[in-house]
Parts: structure tokens; sequence; C-alpha cells
């Protein structure tokens, strides 16, 4: 399985990009850890003219925190994310994800960003990214602008990013000190995709639960944020009974897909499994914090 | 467009300076195949799920058929035939080989070269954690407990030495 | 290790002192392959070598309407474009994939590639070969293909309704086969029994995933009219004949060479019509054509397997003895059956095998093959036995539940004795040498079932839910002439040679006709013939693989390398002993039978001086034949075969105990631990027998659980990529502790029987019964595999 032809450039800066994006548009394809790109070109899945390489941009790279949101480089590796004092203390539900994304070599290599715009449903940084409430950062010869991760994700394999646009970083906010985060996914095998999994971010009182963010992902079309199933727990302490009303909630947030490795039906099953037991692991952090406090 | 674009490449492979010109569409383990002769390095899916493909780009391994050789100018390849001679792993090969923790030999290179890293951690592992490292790399003949318990020993050794 | 009773005695110039029979020796292939240094097929480049692609079909059945090939001829690079009208004119075919010994069977006559219509997706259709793979690519993607869709028959369910169209007109229907066994009186003992236990049973469709895809390099010299092709393959004389026979090449003009073999599982001795085209290329062109199959070709075009429905039903009596089975089974084929092994057997063995193990009189059992739009399927490790296995041991943990009485006490009950043999199961099949009780008792005690049970009990009331399974089994191993292939007509060698030649300086080459595929054929042989003649391993080198270099033979596949192959060895280092014995007791003015070989050398018997060593031997031998008696013609070099007498196999019997976890909430299955204790005989290197079994357990568990060619109704394979076919990986895996009951073979002097299928034959059956184990506490059961947690979960009612 050999690809078509095309052109190749190893772009050397951000602008050099944007240029390129404005000129080939959807005839281009940026290539960062090509861990996604590659084998769908080995399968000549897809037929770029020109692959923009922005492996080389310093720019795009590296992990910083302040004053403010951490800032995560779009070609920052996966490896490093994972290795990351910065990110296990601001971000620990990243740093919780990590061991299930793929495998060492391909956590090597792979980005950070190119995960966030490749945008597959079962990925577990997109769900991070929409749990955590990140800020997803764009730019293209016509400008630059920040999207909240809740209106970035439209569907499969498909972002608020347009053809001429690139991702250049994350901006993620750092959590209160009272939030309480968990991660948990079901796969087949170590470091396959997901067939359900959860990303939950939650503002604690107490034991009791006065916001947060759960995202369900592997089981839709994109990462998806449960309304309902946060209603049901909010104002609420975590326990048996608030956890099995978002179990149940989850009927109007979630409309499963069916694929080879699952119904829609067991998917929703297992995202109800997944929610009575992060919920539990989320009121042993609780109260372990609070303990510690 | 009909012509194959080709690009000068630059980089040192098991320590020896390399420069080539190469079709850009060329991955780096065809590269380093057909061009250079380094077979050690095989090819099981191109899809980077087998891990038949693993090589070390700049102290890393990565799966090589996923990487263009364009993309390997300015950096240092070790594949396994480097890292052989080089010594660095002269442990764990012969702890496969007295523990017959390969058969058909095909993942092997790949198996060493992800296993290497997890050497150089320098770290305690338990099976359980040494089975996840290991996670990536598809082996059809042994069934894993005879590399699981190759790589155990190695480690345990290493570590009783230092 | 531990014999069984009787006639056991390990031969004495096998248990002496320097033996080589029964030590854990290292591999030289490892120490090249750790170091990179393998060298498979697509290792190899030869000058002005050229590539192949093919152009493979969309559809799983379609006629082709026309094919334009004019842009594709344009493409940089291109060599040849060759369509499947003009391979037919090239070859002589087609193949039809029957054998005699299957009474009625049918399959439609095939051409490597499909000339007018095409019957399953991935069936290559044009081959195009070019400078670079990649050329090749691009040029196959330009070759316009107009296709007429015909109806696809993807279920097997379904193949003989009347309303669906028969796949090959002139068959008529689309039954290949169907055989039928009725022994004994089943009606009868079934209308009797006490009490009846029954279930249905999906097994799916799988493929082999050997990580080196199937691969060729052929090159046919014009010059001498030399066709030479390296390969992939585990038979290579078998691929001599086939490719002699098809091309045009005479058979002696033909080498064929199998370099290192990146696993093969039996996926690498079928015939396939890409590979005869890559050659056909290289004899038209007068160049090296490679063709390397790439993982989504691997998908649609290498031989799948297993696909079976089964219903069966035991008769069992109030106290546990086990009186019928009747099972019938129905096994989907694929568009064709393949040559020349068929498509049939794996179906057929169902039936020879299951209940195997046990003394029930009364046995009726269906096996009806069918065709479908799917690529074909054939013989893949273990052939049958997962399935049989599985549906016996089940039927027999349900008997044992409905009795009440324990997995293990209900198979003490029933399985033969070890001083019942020679016996005939109710299959018909003639067993000796077998340890099924011996077995058990080796079992119980390794894996401590007796605490493992309390062990379950206790958790179970904490609600963690584990499952222990057995599963007995018994294995057919090294067939011999009297059985399919030889009987069928099938050009495929039942015998296996051994050439074992003293070179001058002392040294030893043996040239065997069974193969290497990593799991230690060649270091086997060599402790063979090391020990048989007495020399040390240093001294020796086995060549195989190389049909210009080793005598006829019939490759590896079957569990047959050592117990024939290995037969053959010894016999032959023997004959070449007793020469050298002769030319010593000339030159010593001494009775052979007061010499022996040592470590080298010519020794007395009785007190073992040395007395002459290999290499005076050989250099008089070879070199000084004047300081030997007038008319002495020494060879030194001797060629033995070895078949089975009169059995149609060998077969060996074993025992696997699974030990499994199941999440009742989410159906993920956690595979805790895993024993194999198993009788293959001799065993001449241990490490290498455990290996065996370790490696082939987890294939078998990997069908079990995770394996699934999925196809959806139009025929279409819909998961063929790594991602989507899910093989076993590290992290799921058990440990697995392998242990070894010694009952010799009384078929050969070795007493080798087989050990390389038995891992895969029955830790499906061991698993499954480990999961219904666990799930009985919800009065739920699987019986489908691959048992997803969609399969559990259903089972237990919740989705």
């Amino acid at each position: 399985m050999k690809p078509r032809k095309f052109s190749y450039v190893r772009a050397g800066s951000v602008a050099e990009v944007l240029e390129l994006l404005d000129r080939y548009g959807e005839d281009a394809r940026v290539l960062a850890g090509g861990q996604s790109l590659m084998p769908t070109l080995n399968m000549r899945l897809s037929e770029p003219k020109v692959l923009i390489d922005i492996n080389r941009i310093e720019a795009l790279k590296g992990i910083s925190v302040r004053d403010g949101p951490v800032r995560i480089g779009t070609v920052t590796r996966h490896a490093e994310v994972m290795r990351s004092a910065i990110v296990a203390e601001h971000l620990p539900l990243i740093t919780e994800a990590m061991p299930h994304v793929a495998h060492v070599a391909v956590r090597n290599r792979g980005t950070f960003g190119g995960s966030i715009a490749l945008a597959d449903p079962a990925a577990e940084m997109p769900a991070c990214a929409l749990a955590l409430g990140a800020r997803l950062v764009l730019e293209s010869v016509g400008g630059r602008r920040s999207i909240a991760a809740d209106d970035y994700f439209k569907g499969l394999y498909d972002t608020e990013r347009r053809p001429d646009e690139l991702l250049v970083e994350a901006l993620i906010p750092v959590p209160k000190p009272n939030t309480v985060s968990v991660f948990m996914e079901l796969a087949r095998r170590h470091g396959d995709f997901a067939i359900a999994g959860v990303a939950f971010q939650l503002q604690m009182e107490g034991d009791v639960v006065a916001d947060g963010r759960l995202v369900y992902f592997g089981s839709e079309e994109k990462p998806t944020l449960a309304k309902g199933a946060l209603a049901a727990i909010k104002g609420r302490p975590l326990g048996e009974s608030s956890a099995e009303a978002a179990a149940a909630a989850l009927d109007g947030d979630l409309a499963p897909i069916s694929s080879a490795q699952g119904s829609a039906k067991m998917r929703l099953h297992l995202q109800r499994v997944l929610t009575r037991r992060a919920l539990a692991v989320a009121r042993e952090r609780a109260s372990g914090r609070a303990k510690a406090a | 467009m009909s012509d194959e674009e080709h690009l000068p490449i630059s980089l040192t492979v098991n320590g020896e300076r390399v420069t080539r010109m190469v079709p850009v569409r060329q991955h780096l383990v065809d590269f380093l195949r057909t061009d250079l002769g380094l077979t050690g390095s095989h090819l099981g899916c191109e899809h980077g799920v087998c891990g038949a493909c693993s090589v070390r780009v700049d102290g890393a391994v990565v799966r090589g058929c996923l990487m263009l050789a364009v993309q390997a100018d300015g950096t240092e390849v070790v594949t396994i035939e480097g890292l052989a001679e080089s010594g660095e792993i002269a442990d764990l090969q012969e702890g496969f080989v007295a523990r017959n923790a390969l058969q058909c030999g095909f993942c092997t290179p790949g198996m060493l070269m992800t296993a290497a890293e997890l050497l150089a951690a320098g770290a305690p592992a338990t099976r359980e954690e040494i089975r996840t490292h290991l996670s990536g790399n598809y082996c059809r003949c042994t069934g894993f407990h005879a590399i699981v318990d190759a790589v155990e020993t190695t480690l345990a050794a290493r570590l009783k030495k230092s | 290790m531990s014999n069984t009773m009787s006639d056991n005695v390990l031969r004495p110039d096998l248990d002496r002192p320097n033996s080589y029979v029964g030590r854990s020796l290292s591999r030289a292939g490892a120490t090249r392959a750790v170091a990179g240094r393998g060298r498979y097929t697509d290792d190899i480049t030869l000058p002005r070598m050229l590539h192949a692609a093919f152009v493979r079909s969309p559809h799983a059945h379609a006629r082709i309407v026309s094919i334009d090939t004019a842009e594709a001829r344009q493409q940089p690079g291109v060599a040849l474009i060759m369509t499947g009208a003009e391979l037919a004119k090239r070859v002589t075919g087609p193949w039809v994939g029957t054998l005699t010994c299957f009474p009625g069977m049918k399959s439609a006559p095939q051409y490597p590639m499909a000339v007018d219509r095409t019957c399953w997706v991935g069936e290559p259709v044009l081959l195009v070969v070019a400078a670079t793979r990649a050329q090749a690519e691009d040029a196959a993607e330009r070759i316009a293909v107009e296709w007429e869709e015909l109806p696809a028959v993807a279920d097997k369910k379904r193949a003989l309704d009347p309303g669906t169209p028969a796949i090959h007109a002139e068959l008529g229907d689309n039954l290949a086969y169907r055989k039928t066994i009725d022994n004994g009186d089943a009606e009868a003992a079934f209308a009797s029994a006490d009490r009846v236990v029954e279930d249905t049973f999906e097994f799916g469709r799988h493929t082999a995933v050997s990580l080196e895809p199937r691969g060729v390099l052929a090159a046919f010299d014009k010059g001498t009219g030399k066709l030479t092709v390296y390969t992939s393959s585990q038979c290579p004389h078998m691929i001599q004949y086939l490719y002699a026979r098809t091309l045009g090449v005479p058979d002696h003009m033909v080498q064929i060479v199998a370099p290192d073999v990146g696993g093969s599982f039996g996926l690498k001795i079928h015939s396939y019509g890409d590979e005869i085209a890559a050659v056909a290329a290289s004899i038209q062109l007068g160049r090296p054509v490679k063709f390397i199959a790439d993982r989504i070709e691997s998908f649609v075009s290498d031989i799948h397997a297993r696909e079976t429905s089964a219903k069966a039903r035991m008769a069992i009596s109030k106290s546990g003895e086990i009186l019928a089975f009747d099972i019938d089974v129905l096994s989907g084929a694929g568009a064709y059956s393949q040559y020349p092994r068929t498509s049939v057997l794996e179906g057929t063995q169902i039936l020879n095998v299951t209940g195997g193990p046990y003394r029930h009189k009364h046995h009726r059992a269906r096996a009806t093959v069918v065709f479908q739009n799917k690529p074909p399927s054939s013989q893949y490790r273990a052939v049958g036995h997962p399935i049989g296995n599985t549906i016996g041991e089940h039927l027999v943990d349900l008997a044992a539940r409905a009795l009440g009485l324990d997995a293990i006490e209900i198979r003490r009950r029933n399985v033969f004795p070890d001083d019942a043999y020679p016996a005939t199961t109710a299959s018909g099949i003639t067993i000796k040498d077998m340890s099924h009780q011996r077995c058990i008792d080796v079992l119980v005690e390794r894996m401590g079932y007796a605490e493992l049970r309390r062990e379950q009990a206790a958790l179970r009331e904490k609600g963690i839910h584990r499952g222990i399974g057995i599963a007995c089994f018994i294995k057919s191993c090294a067939p011999g002439p009297h059985g399919y292939y030889g009987m069928g007509g099938a050009p495929i060698a039942l015998q296996d040679a051994c050439t074992i030649k003293l070179e001058p300086n002392g040294g030893i080459i043996c040239a065997v006709g069974v193969t290497e595929q990593g799991q230690g054929t060649e270091t086997v042989m060599g402790q063979i013939a090391a020990t048989a003649l007495g020399v040390p391993m240093s001294s020796i080198r086995v060549i195989s693989g190389d049909t210009d270099a080793v005598p006829y033979g019939g490759g590896t596949y079957g569990s047959r390398a050592v117990a024939i192959g290995g037969e053959a060895v010894y016999q032959a280092a023997r004959d070449l002993k007793g020469e050298i014995l002769s030319i010593a007791g000339t030159l010593l003015q001494a009775e052979p039978g007061v010499l022996d070989i040592v470590d080298g050398a010519v020794v007395d018997r009785a007190g073992g001086a040395r007395r002459i060593t290999l290499a005076e031997i050989g250099r008089i031998g070879h070199f000084q034949l004047a300081e030997l008696p007038r008319g002495s013609q020494p060879t030194l070099s001797h060629t033995r075969r070895f078949h089975l007498a009169d059995d149609l196999y060998i077969f060996t019997n074993g025992i696997h105990g699974a030990y499994v976890e199941i999440d009742v909430d989410t159906g993920f299955v956690r595979l805790l631990k895993h024993w194999v204790v198993e009788d293959c005989g001799r065993i001449i290197n241990p490490q290498l027998a455990d290996e065996q079994v370790r490696g082939g357990c987890v294939q078998g568990l990997g069908g079990a659980l995770y394996e699934h060619c999925l196809y959806d109704e139009a025929g279409q394979l819909t998961n063929g990529t790594m991602a989507d076919y899910l093989v076993p990986m590290a992290a799921e895996m058990p440990d697995i502790e392998v242990a070894h009951v010694l009952t010799l073979s009384s078929v050969s002097e070795l007493g080798a029987k087989g050990v390389g299928e038995s891992g895969t034959g029955a830790a499906p059956a061991a698993v499954m019964n480990a999961v219904n184990d666990a799930l009985s506490s919800f009065g739920a059961r699987v019986t489908t595999q691959p048992m997803t947690p969609e399969v559990i979960l259903t089972a237990l009612g919740k989705v």
C-alpha cells in the first residue's frame, strides 16, 4: 500500500503554512505526527496535492502556563504531554487519559493538535479538550480566532476549522482548586479506539456537585457534553442515587451509533456503566482531597 | 501530476552519514530497506498498528511506516542492525535467544526496539506493565509469554547490576 | 515428564549421557533474527527486478463487461499488464479443488485471475508489473473495469435455499460436499437416554494474519529455461509441482526456495492465483518479478477458515456416562474449493474429533459444506479442532451442570483409560498411545483445581465472577498416505525424507524435506541427527526449504515435522553411523559391533577409548580410497524416507484449563491464566515444544474472543484492516503453563507425535467453558465465537 504521488513542503514558519493553505485549500493536507494521516495516504483513501509538513515549526511546539490557561502547541508530541509536569499538575484529566492513547511508538510521534484537528470520535484528546473547556486557536491569512471546544467539534471528523486554517494551539483553562476529574474508557484491547468513554470534570463543594462538564466519547460521531446527566447530579452529593440519575439521563443526552465494535444499544449501556463507575471514583477523589485539605 | 517529486535528504543512520535523493512519498522503512539495504526493519501492515516497522528516530521509537523518508532529513536514525552492533541491548538479545522469545523473527526487531525503550527507562516493571508497554507490537508466533519472560529477566538483571 | 505404563522404554541410544534429545537448546536462527539478519522473501533483491500489484474485484459477484488498460499502460515504469483471460492462455488449467476421497464433492473450475466473472471481493483480476510497487499501484488505479453486478450469496445458511442462485451455474447448486458418519445406533441411544443436552453454535470466519504477508520473487532465466522462485511457503515441493504443471516449466527445471518465513500457520501451504500470475509475468518478461501482498489485500486474498454453524446434542446416563453424540455442521467454504487441499477438511474434521476423548459408542455426524461469494477457505492451524473440541466440551459441561457433576469428574468418568489402546473412537478413528487420565491428573495438580474452585466460590460472594473451563482434546497430526491427500490424488508428499552426509572434515550436512518457520525445525532435526550419530551439535548443519538442495518432502504442516521428518532423520543418521562404523571396523580391524561414535569420534564401546575421528573417516572416505579394501565404494551419504505405514494420522491428546474473570456489567473477559497438559510423545527440545503450545493457545484465544472477518449481505468485508480485525496482543493474553505427559508413539522408532496445533485446537473450548462457568450463576450461556462483550451482555440480558 504505497501512497499516491503528492507534492511535499517542509514548512519553516506558520506564515508559510497559512500562505500554502490559502493557495491550495482542500487540495492541501497538514502533516503533523502523521499517525492518522499516513495510514489514509498509504491506503489511498485521500489524495492531497500538497502535503504541508509542520513538524519543524518551533513556534507550534511546547507546553506552558503563565497567568492564565495552559497552552499546548499543536505540534507537541503526545509523549511530551504525557510526561509534562505542568499537565500533571494542572490538567490531571489529560495525564490520566494519555496511557490510553494508542501505544508508545504512536505517542512518540503523534501530536496533541493533530488529534484535535482530526476529531476522531473515539479519540481521547478531543474528549479531554471538551471536558476541560479548551479553546482551539485557528490561524489563516485572514487572521486568528479562538473557538470554544463546545463549538469546535461538529460531527464525524468534522470541525469548525476551515480548509484554509491551521490549528496552532489549544488554550486550556486551569481548573479551580475544587475540581475533581476522572477519565475512563472501554476498549477491546489496550490502545484501541474506545467503544465507550467518559471524561468528567466536576467542581465540588464538599461532596456536593457545584458544576461540571460530563463528556462522553467513543459512542457517537463526536464527543458529547451531557447536559442532562449534569443536571441530574448538580446540587446533589455524589453517591449511588445521583449516579443512577445521571446514567438514566443519558437517554436524552446520547444517541449512540452502531459499528463493528458494538451496537448502539450496547454502547449506551456501557456509557451508563462508566457513568456510575466514574462518579464513584470522583466521589473517592473528592473525599480524598477534602481529607488532604 | 505525473512526475515523481524527489527531494534530497541527509541524515545519520546507525552512526553513518547518508545523503540521498528520495521520492517524497517513500516512507522511512522503504528507504532504509531498499536504498540502504537495512532489511532488519519489516513491514507488516503499513497502517501503524503491528509495530514490525518500529525504528528509533532522534532517540525515540516510532512507526517507520508512518514517517516519510523526507521527514527524516537531519535526524539520527537507529535500526535493529545499529542497535545490535552498538551492544546496547546485547543482554536483551541474549535473553531473547535463551528464552526462545521469538520464532519466525519477523516481529523481533520491532519488539526489541520497543522493549529497549522500557529497559532504558531504568525503572522496575511488573509483567503487566511489560505487557502494556509491548501492547503495540503484534506477535503471532510466541503468544507473548516468552517475550515477557525475557524482558522481565533482562530488566531484573540490569536493575540488580545498577 | 512422567511415563505412562508398559512399553515405554526410552531407547538406549536416545537416552545416553550426550544425547541431545530432551534438551532445550537455543536456535541458530534466533541469533540471526535478534540482530535483524533474518532473510525473508522481501529482503531479497535480484538485478532488474520488477514489482507486481493487482486490480482486485470490488464486488462479491460480478461479470466483467469490459477492461480498458490504455491509460494504465502509459504510466511511468509499467512493464506489463495482464488480464485474467491473457493469463489463462499462458497456464494449464483451470484448477478444480476436489479430491477423489471425497465422493460427490464438486467445485467449479478456477483460473488464477478472474477471466469473465469474479466470485469474491479481493479476487485478483488484473496484474500490473512496474519498476516499483508504488508505480504498479498508480497504474492499477488507472485501469477501468466495467462490471455487471450479479446476486451475491454471503449467508451460508441461505446458500442451499431453493430461491438462492447457484454461484457456479454448471454446478447446479451451492453444495460443495456432504459427509455423514453414523456409527452405532444414535437414534436408540438418544431415545432411551436419561438426559439429553443440546445447543447451537456459531463460529466466525478467521484469517491467519501472519505478520509477514504472502510473497514470491520469481526469476525465470530465458537462457537456461530454469525457473527459480523464492517464496514464503511451508511446502516448497508442492509449489514446485504446481508451478511446473500450471506454467509449463518441467518439474526438474523449477527451483523453489523458502527463505526465512515470517509466520505461516497453514496460510502458506496453499496455492494462490496472484502468486501464479506474478510467476507467469517473470516467465513472460524474462526478468525477476516480486509480489508481496500488502496487509489490505491479504485480508481479502489469503485463505480464510473456521466459518461454521452447528447444532449438536449429547446423550448421557444419570450416572454421568456419555452415550452418544449427534452433530450437524454447516461450513462456509467461500467461492471455490481451494486447490489442491480442498475447502472441506475443516467441516469434516469436526465430525471426526468431536467427543474424541470419550468412550461413547454412538456417533452420528453430518457436515454440509457450501459455497459463498467470499474468499476460499482452507486448512489453517488445527483445522476443525477448535470447533469440534468446543462443541464436544461445551456439551460435556452442560451435562455436568445438569447432573450436578464437577467438570473434572465427568471427564474422568468418560475418557478412554490409559491402558485402553489401541482403540477406536465412536467416530471411527483409530487411536493409540494416549494418556487422558494421566493428563487430567497433572492438570488438576498444576492448576490447583480444588483451590481455584474455593477461590471462585469465595469471590462470587463478593460479586466477582470467575470461571474455570476444562477441555479434553484429541489432535490429528502427521497425516499418512492412506489419508485424504494420498488417497484423494493430491500432489502432496505424505512421506518425508532426509539426506545426511559426512564432509571431509568430519562435519555433517543434514538436508531435510520438512521446513522451518521459526518453530525450530532445523534445530530439532539437528538434535536428532547429532544424537543418532554421536556428534556434537556444532558439527551439524541442517539445510531445509530449497528444492535444489533437499530430498523430496512435504514441508511442514499438520504437526508433521518431527513425527515424519524427524523419523527420516533418525533413520538416515543411523544408516550413516552404520557405514562409518563399518569403515572404522575395516581400518581398525575390529568388529563394528564393538565400536560406537561419541563426540565426533569412533570409540570402543567398552571403555570408551577414542580410536579414530570422524575427520579421519571423512578424509579417507573421500580422498584416500586406496586405504580401503579393493572394491569399497563408500557413499558417506544416506537418504531415508518415512511415512505412516497404516494409520491415517498420529493422534495426540491433552487437556486445557482456563481461568477467567468476567465483568458482568461490561461483558469484558479477563484471561487470568491458562494451562495445557499434553502428550506429544518423545520431546526433542522441551522449550521449543512448550513455545509451540503457548503460541498456538494464544492463536486459539484470539479466535475465541476477538477475531472475526465481518461480512455484510453484499459479501463485502467490513473490517479488513489491522485496526478493525482484532488479533490478540500482549496486554490481553495470559501467562500459559505447559506440562507434558510422555507416551511414546508406537508407529516410529523415535516415538514423537506432533505438538504444533495442540494449543490452538482446544484453547477456544476451554475458554468458552470458563466463560460459561462464570455465566452459569446467572443462568446464562454463550455459544458464539468470538465471545465479544456484546455477545456476553446479550446472554446476560443486559442489552
